[in-house]
């Protein structure tokens, strides 16, 4: 019972974080060439981007949930269960952010993430 | 064209960036926390482990290297789809394996390497799509202005 619940807040808190960061990447904008300064500059204006500091407790939560579960169950049953949040990440890809998931880009992420269980589990 | 090469390489590079400094990090952590020794959860146990990690050098090298792989993986985001990146990061699991195997002598079981080849297919699948499919996000008022 709990382990289901904590494996929901591990997925669902990583997805949500990393989709908040990702909005506020978007947000900020690229940074112009990949030089050192220009770097600097475009990680001062991320910091100061509201849904990077939404994304970030959302993300040491799933963490967290993680640790906890890693001390109950074997690594091999923690990494494939929780491999589910490529597919729930695609899914927050599509509907909150608004990208364009083709066939093709659903298949690989299926396969990913069938791939990544196979390969936890050992 | 000329535009679009250019995004997929820069994509490419930062996601080596990101898959080589998880996996370094997470070898380092792993490697500290090995001399440091199994954690012993009472508070005396949680007080030596805190002190061990904040003063084992190999601890702050993976801390490091885990910086480094979530500044490049938010700049990458600031460009590429969330959907891309995200399959396309799980490539570290196969090369890990391959490291396990080449260097560490490994022995993998048929599960594992079916899993690796899943995994390469799909990054394969995900890699030629798109790397962006969105418009550039309305910045906010202030920063527009700027």
């Amino acid at each position: 019972m709990w382990v289901a619940l904590l494996l929901g807040v591990l997925i669902l808190g990583s997805t949500a974080g990393e989709i908040a960061i990702t909005h506020g990447m978007k947000a900020t904008g690229e940074p112009e060439r990949l030089r050192p300064l220009e770097l600097f500059e475009f990680l001062k204006r991320a910091m100061r981007n509201g849904w990077f500091w939404a994304g970030v407790p959302l993300m040491a939560l799933s963490f967290y949930s993680l640790l906890v579960l890693l001390s109950w169950r074997p690594i091999s049953f923690v990494i494939p269960a929780s491999a589910l949040s490529y597919v729930v990440g695609t899914l927050g890809a599509k509907y909150i952010l608004r990208e364009d998931v083709s066939p093709a880009r659903w298949i690989g992420v299926v396969l990913v993430c069938v791939g990544v269980a196979l390969v936890a589990a050992g | 064209m000329g535009h679009d090469l250019r995004i997929r390489i820069k994509t490419l590079v930062m996601i080596l960036a990101m898959v080589v400094c998880a996996n370094a990090g997470d070898l380092m952590l792993k490697r500290g926390m090995t001399k440091i020794g199994a954690v012993e959860i009472s508070a005396s146990g949680l007080e030596h482990a805190l002190l061990a990690t904040v003063t084992n050098g190999t601890i702050w090298i993976g801390i490091l290297f885990l910086t480094g792989f979530m500044l490049s993986y938010m700049t990458v985001l600031s460009w590429a789809d969330y959907s891309y990146v995200m399959p396309a990061g799980a490539f570290g699991y196969a090369l890990l394996t391959l490291l396990a195997v080449v260097f560490l002598h490994e022995h993998v079981s048929p599960r594992r390497w079916i899993g690796v080849v899943l995994i390469c297919v799909g990054v394969l699948l995900v890699g030629q799509t798109r790397p962006r499919t969105t418009e550039a996000v309305v910045r906010e008022p202030r920063e527009a202005a700027a």
